[in-house]
């Protein structure tokens, strides 16, 4: 059949979309897609031979290889503690259980200022609870060093890999565990045959959300970093050194760089849900 | 009298006796390091760092604390702040309904992208949303430069600015809480609505807000909580003038740098204490939600 506008005795009309639609494309235009346009266009002026050079100079690889080593340090650490706090969460009962439950939440919460001071305080190798034992005992400085860095990555990006295995931990069936015991298998074997392969894409794509959050984290880690270029400098403290030495150019090369990769990651953890969801779908439709 | 019901888990599956009593305890061990773990990571990580701020605010006692608070300087931070919130909130909470009804009940080509796109500042680093609007406004650099200084705007280094990057960084926590009630939902209550007579808003303020009012006033927290406390962002596009555009968690930084450390970890105790207030009320909004969805199940399909 003819569209609307061809048949004859209708005139074309020209339909306005609803409240709600014109309210939500002008506020994302005005809020986001104006600010995108604008890094995009002054990237663009900056040229693909000048791009690559601002993009690469030894200080913004040194600030890329801190973010990124340390993000990945900090959310596979975030992987491991995460699993076993989940697995504590859903699976044993201790006294206190709702107060970790609840504690869990506490870095989406709390302020990332906040959150720095708290942590350059508490590993100060000078005074700090934790950090004075650990330079005395061990040597180790972690406030105002790399370690402080990860310590302050791993802080906020600990809930992601708990918030997302306790659900899938919460619907196994026990049944199949249960199966698997009874047919001969030891506790460590249905593990890592019976239960870890169902947990992966749900540890995997909380690994991807924190190590995505950590790499662009600023508040947090601006406060327990010495800040020292090639050292403990991350990539969004070099973008605000750059603004504040008036070198644009620099500052949006690099920022745009840490905004492709955002899209990047954005991309990879719906490729891991959707992963995740087709894993599960299968094993529930077998299972 | 009492009853003493045995706990079902202690049922469990005969088990294939291969090593004895040893293999028994060590499984005992495992399970009860696991919680043990748990506890020690998250107090190491978590809760030393949360305790300490509170500890080094309350130090010498209650009255400097308040004397620490009653600081002009911070003050004017906590009033930056407010204002803050106070626009950026109801503008994103607009949104955020407006999105949600607009997206949740259509089927359209392209969704699971726009979901995506609302998505997006929660994987932007603060830092480079900042650092966009300064390309944007800045009066020197910006692609609106120009008409910002002809029409005598300050943006950049002042609340506009402030206001702008704490819309942009809070404005996907409504749309992503109700969303996903309204698509479970569907559309037959508003239907009903309508053919009773009733125009698009009286449906919106009758039926679809109350069926979403406990979600809604969850992303409101979270909305809330986050412009509070918001720093990278904000400390771009603030200009950090003590007094005039500071907000309260870049005085916190600032203090800290300045060496006034009672100051900074009293102005660090007002944020712990209205994220913990935040952290309380979503508490209590789960369990409503919670609640909600039960007396839902029970309710018969028609």
């Amino acid at each position: 059949m003819a569209p609307a506008w061809l048949r004859p005795g209708t005139l074309p009309t020209l339909k306005l979309p609803s409240w709600p639609w014109r309210i939500t494309w002008l506020y994302l235009g005005l809020v986001l897609f104006l600010p995108l346009g604008a890094i995009s266009l002054k990237a663009a002026g900056v040229g693909p031979a000048g791009f690559w050079e601002l993009a690469t100079t030894p200080e913004a690889i040194a600030s890329y290889q801190i973010s990124f080593g340390l993000a990945l340090v900090a959310s596979l650490i975030n992987g491991v503690f995460g699993l076993v706090i989940a697995w504590a969460l859903v699976r044993c009962r201790f006294p206190g259980q709702r107060l970790l439950d609840s504690l869990i939440d506490l870095p989406f919460a709390l302020p990332t200022a906040v959150a720095g001071l708290a942590l350059a305080a508490v590993y100060s190798s000078e005074n700090g609870w934790l950090g004075e034992p650990l330079y005395r005992l061990f040597g180790i400085k972690v406030a105002f060093s790399a370690i402080g860095v990860a310590v302050a990555m791993v802080f906020i990006s600990l809930p992601f890999v708990v918030r997302t295995v306790e659900p899938v931990l919460r619907s196994l069936e026990k049944e199949q565990e249960e199966a698997s015991w009874c047919l001969g298998a030891s506790q460590a074997q249905t593990f890592f045959r019976v239960v870890f392969p169902q947990l992966l894409p749900a540890i995997l794509g909380g690994i991807a959300q924190g190590f995505s959050r950590a790499v662009g984290e600023y508040g947090s880690v601006v406060m327990i970093s010495s800040n020292i270029p090639f050292v403990d400098l991350i990539t969004p403290t070099l973008i605000i050194q750059k603004l504040e030495e008036y070198d644009i150019d620099g500052a949006t090369v690099v920022g745009s760089v840490m905004l492709l990769f955002s899209l990047a990651s954005l991309l990879v953890i719906n490729l891991i849900q959707v992963w995740g969801q087709r894993y599960q779908a299968t094993s529930t439709a077998v299972g | 009298m009492t009853f003493v019901v045995p706990d079902l888990e202690i049922y469990e599956p005969p088990k294939p006796s291969k090593g004895g009593a040893n293999t028994n305890l060590g499984k005992k061990l495992i399970a009860a390091m696991i919680p043990l773990i748990a506890c020690l990571y998250v107090g190491l990580v978590i809760l030393a760092p949360a305790l300490s701020v509170v500890a080094q605010a309350f130090a010498k006692g209650i009255a400097p604390f308040l004397e620490n608070l009653s600081s002009p300087e911070l003050l004017s931070a906590v009033k930056m702040t407010l204002i803050t919130a106070a626009i950026a909130v109801p503008a994103n909470t607009i949104f955020g309904l407006a999105a949600a009804t607009a997206i949740a009940r259509k089927k359209f080509r392209g969704k699971a992208l726009l979901l995506s796109i609302i998505d997006l500042p929660f994987s932007i680093s603060p830092v480079v949303v900042g650092l966009m609007l300064v390309l944007l406004y800045s009066p020197s650099n910006g692609v609106f430069g120009g008409i910002v200084n002809s029409l005598g705007w300050k943006i950049i280094f002042s609340w506009p600015g402030i206001v702008m990057a704490t819309i942009i960084v809070t404005f996907p926590f409504m749309a992503r809480e109700v969303i996903p009630l309204l698509e479970e939902e569907g559309w037959e209550q508003e239907e009903a609505a309508k053919t009773l007579g009733a125009n698009d808003w009286q449906v919106f303020w009758k039926v679809t807000l109350p069926s979403v009012r406990w979600a809604a006033l969850y992303g409101l927290i979270l909305t809330t909580a986050r412009a509070l406390g918001e720093f990278g962002a904000v400390s771009v596009v603030s200009g950090n003038i003590r007094g005039e555009t500071q907000t309260l968690p870049l005085f916190v930084e600032d203090a800290y740098k300045q060496y006034q450390t009672e100051l900074a970890f009293g102005a660090a105790a007002v944020l712990g204490g209205v994220a913990l207030v935040s952290l309380l009320l979503k508490l209590g909004v789960e369990l409503l939600l919670e609640q909600d969805k039960k007396a839902r199940e029970i309710k018969p399909d028609a």
